[in-house]
């Protein structure tokens, strides 16, 4: 059962002809699909209007760039000449729409040559609130999500009302519950839940119909609840940075093999950047906004307006997973993550955490380097361990 | 020829006094108890912060002088060795290396430390990071001003809404908070004033770079002109007199059919006239000019000028609707634009300005600027049918600029140029065009 939803993930993950979607077009005649890019949109919103919702990554390793490097110099991410590849090469000819969040400048910049290339296509960049006061921030994403709503109705053909966007929202719950206790059992018991599954799954998150995950994913966890394993003598870690351009699997495959427990990380971090379940009373669209708003999430993508809070990040997350040390894996070029680092690690020092750093690309081919790095990592958190008992 | 050397001189006299005066007034500031807010400059609130009787510090500015001065390198390193990634913006890196090496300014005074950080997140992601850095080496009020981006190429009622709601209800408090001050929308409404006059006076030399010759170099040059109205002296008497002056230097220039100061002096018989897009290389600076100029190649027009406002398309501070205008000025800004209206503007420099050619000088640590050049590189060629060329470089880091081969692909750029117009036979010169007032109004 375990095997059967894992490959039923990988399959998905590895096909970058996105099988899935257009299977699910051709079983929904009339309904369209709508990509966004990361980290998060409120994908409730597509759903209510008809869409498929379809998160757009790029082709990591299983790609071969030939147009998206005439887009992008070489000190530029790897992710948008990826995704423009994908483009390119007619990969994403079934979207309708496609939205770039308030993620960094190369997102940003990408939602203009979208429009230069692609003018049937809706696109839109959707601005989040940096502001303090909760108010005004609600106030302005609300207005936000609701031109977009109004703007993707037009698209699809069919602008929600209350009820619909409530029954999105529930399944949208529904969904963060699952993924919740994904990490929950990860984090309680590491050895049963290996990260490459768990991320798998969530890549299948991306791209298929929400109930249809939360089927397989409770299915996966049943599977691992009758399925237990033997645990190791690995050393626990947050890895971190990882939160648009996504790590090969063998890289995180890699960072497992070389001894560490990866009991918190940022891939694919739109699942969980909403931390409590989006309200069902009053207005849909406010809550949707509001949940935003009041997010306990910290990441690189928004402005931290706590300077305390901002020292103190890692360490609540390394204490809440019960990790011992921090890996910054960070993709190069990428402003949020490289340029929120030193002030992390700082920060993750100061409490003791032990960290380590690399960079990588999604389409990185060799991972001897990282491996030999993280298992000394590893080893130096065992002797550390030791050494404090 | 007297009179004309006096009148260049005089621009070029008041902007060093202002500055050194500038310098000196903020080495001072914490005797004086004069307070101290650090900001950018895409976005600048120098009319609001000025009306509170603070002093505006922009660490930019500091980090572009430090870079002619051939001290970024060192900056650079010393940031590097404290975890900083070689990958990001090399003017934070300078910065946070200035800070830490004693914090001694670009006119060799010491800088004070702010008593409020007001963020203006103006179409650049990492401005929202420098700030949380400069928070944690100050551990000094921020306050964040967010200035949402033009994705569909205009500003939105709501977002303007939302940004006036902003000066009201958390920069405004802040500004009092750390100044100890009331504010005073008169003060406010009498610098906007003056702005606007200044404004008026920088459009018109901004827009003399349409005659032929051009009396000014549009991006070499201009980044001097820009230097007071980007920074300290927007809603300043000072400002409006520094503008005055230029203007009627830069008129005289043109009168006399002149053209614009450049290293090896005048440059009056220009022979390509072109459009630069995106910063330049502070560290080389006089290099990278003379690899233009050493061509008679003058700069008519640039984008790199407007990061601070696009006043030559219209925009004026207007002080009846103080807050409004704030809102106004800042969305406009050039980084703020979308790609397509970025490369909109391009496209009318080129026509308006009649450009041979445009040159993109891509950025390295600069994603802002950078993502998607190569994009509006094709698509300005295939909407105006002028060739560009696209060399890449950094603002601030000494070790990405390579002098042998942007001097080869500009030459081979100019070459082409040259081949083109032979090719089409229109054999253009730079014509000594009567001054009309029609081009520099
Ligand atoms: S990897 Fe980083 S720089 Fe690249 S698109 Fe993502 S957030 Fe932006
Ligand atoms: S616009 Fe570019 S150079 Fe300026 S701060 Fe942003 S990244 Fe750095």
């Amino acid at each position: 059962m375990r095997s059967a939803v894992v490959e039923w993930a990988r399959e998905l993950y590895e096909d970058l002809d996105f099988s899935a979607v257009h299977r699910w077009l051709n079983d929904n005649p009339g309904s369209k699909a709508a990509g966004y890019l990361p980290v998060y949109v409120p994908r409730e919103i597509l759903h209510a209007c008809g869409f498929l919702p379809v998160g757009i990554h790029g082709g990591g390793d299983r790609l071969e760039i030939i147009r998206g490097d005439a887009f992008y110099q070489s000190y530029i991410c790897h992710l948008p000449r990826s995704i423009i590849e994908l483009a390119q090469s007619g990969r994403l000819d079934m979207l309708s729409a496609v939205l770039f969040p308030s993620t960094c400048d190369v997102i940003r910049n990408l939602s203009g040559i979208w429009k230069l290339l692609y003018p049937d296509v809706y696109v839109r960049y959707i601005d989040v609130p940096q502001v303090s006061d909760p108010e005004t921030a609600t106030t302005f994403y609300e207005a936000e999500l609701r031109h977009v709503m109004r703007d993707l109705g037009e698209v699809s053909g069919h602008v929600p009302d209350d009820a619909e966007l409530f029954q999105s929202i529930a399944v949208y719950n529904e969904m963060r519950t699952v993924v919740r206790e994904l990490y929950a059992t990860r984090r309680e018991r590491p050895w049963d839940l290996p990260t490459e599954e768990l991320y798998l799954l969530l890549r299948a998150c991306e791209v298929v119909p929400v109930d249809e995950f939360i089927v397989q994913a409770r299915r996966y966890l049943a599977a691992v609840d009758s399925d237990r394993r033997r645990p190791r003598d690995n050393s626990r870690v947050v890895v971190a940075g990882a939160f648009c351009e996504q790590p090969p699997l063998g890289l995180i495959k890699s960072i497992e093999r070389a001894g560490c427990y990866v009991v918190d990380d940022d891939f694919v971090l739109g699942t969980r950047f909403l931390t409590a379940d989006v309200s069902l009373a009053g207005d849909p669209v406010h809550a949707l906004a509001d949940a935003f708003v009041q997010t306990e999430l910290r990441t690189s993508v928004l402005y931290e307006g706590d300077s305390l809070r901002k020292r103190r990040v890692m360490k609540e997350r390394a204490e809440a997973a019960g990790a011992e040390g921090v890996i910054f894996a960070a993709p190069s070029f990428c402003d949020p993550a490289l340029l929120d680092q030193p002030m992390l690690r700082k920060g993750a020092e100061a409490a003791g955490l032990p960290c380590i750093a690399f960079k990588y690309s999604e389409n990185t081919g060799q991972f001897q380097q990282f491996r030999e790095q993280a298992g000394t990592f590893a080893d130096s958190l065992k002797l550390w361990n030791a050494g404090a008992e | 020829m007297a009179q004309k050397e006096i009148l260049k001189d005089r621009s070029m006299i008041l902007q060093k006094e202002m500055i050194a005066r500038h310098f000196e007034r903020l080495e001072q500031a914490p005797a004086n108890h004069e307070p101290v807010v650090y900001t950018f400059v895409p976005g600048n609130l120098t009319e609001l912060i000025r009306s509170f009787g603070a002093l505006p510090v922009l660490p930019e500015i500091n980090a572009l002088q430090s870079g002619m001065r051939k001290l970024s390198g060192d900056y650079i390193a010393e940031a590097e060795r404290a975890g900083h990634s070689e990958d990001v913006c090399a003017y934070v890196k300078c910065d946070i290396g200035m800070v830490k090496s004693g914090n001694i300014g670009p006119s060799g005074t010491k800088l004070p430390k702010p008593d409020l950080l007001l963020l203006s997140y103006t179409g650049c992601y990492t401005f929202m990071k420098w700030f949380e850095l400069l928070r944690e080496e100050y551990d000094c009020p921020a306050v964040f001003f967010h200035v949402p981006y033009q994705g569909d190429g205009k500003l939105e009622p709501e977002h303007r809404e939302y940004m006036i709601r902003q000066l009201r209800e958390q920069v405004i408090p802040a500004l009092e908070k750390a100044t100890g001050r009331a504010y005073d929308e008169e003060k406010l409404r009498e610098n906007l004033r003056l702005s606007a006059l200044a404004e008026d006076d920088l459009v018109a030399v901004l827009q003399s770079g349409k005659l032929k010759p051009s009396p000014i170099d549009g991006y070499f040059g201009t980044v001097y002109y820009v230097g007071p109205i980007f920074s300290a002296f927007r809603g300043t008497e000072e400002g409006v007199e520094y503008y005055r002056a230029l203007r009627e230097e830069v008129y005289a220039r043109a009168a006399a059919g002149l053209g614009p100061i450049v290293p090896d002096g005048s440059l009056d018989d220009q022979r390509y006239r072109l459009v630069v897009e995106g910063p330049p290389s502070w560290t080389h600076f006089r290099d990278f000019w003379k690899m233009f100029t050493d061509e008679k190649a003058v700069v008519v027009a640039s984008t790199y000028t407007k990061v601070g406002g696009t006043y030559d398309f219209g925009f004026r501070h207007n002080p009846d609707d103080p807050l409004g205008t704030l809102a106004d000025y800042c969305s406009g800004c050039y980084t703020n634009l979308n790609l397509p209206s970025r490369i909109e503007m391009i496209s009318r420099y080129i026509r308006e300005y009649e450009a041979d050619g445009f040159v993109i000088n891509s950025i390295k640590s600069c994603n802002s600027f950078s993502a998607g050049q190569l994009m509006i590189l094709r698509e300005v060629e295939k909407r105006t049918g002028v060739p560009g060329a696209f060399i890449e470089s950094d603002l601030v880091d000494p070790r990405y600029f390579s002098q042998a081969n942007i001097k080869n692909r500009l030459e081979s750029y100019f070459q082409m140029i040259e081949s083109r117009r032979q090719g089409s036979g229109t054999g253009a010169t730079v014509a000594s065009d009567p001054l009309t007032s029609a081009a520099v109004a």
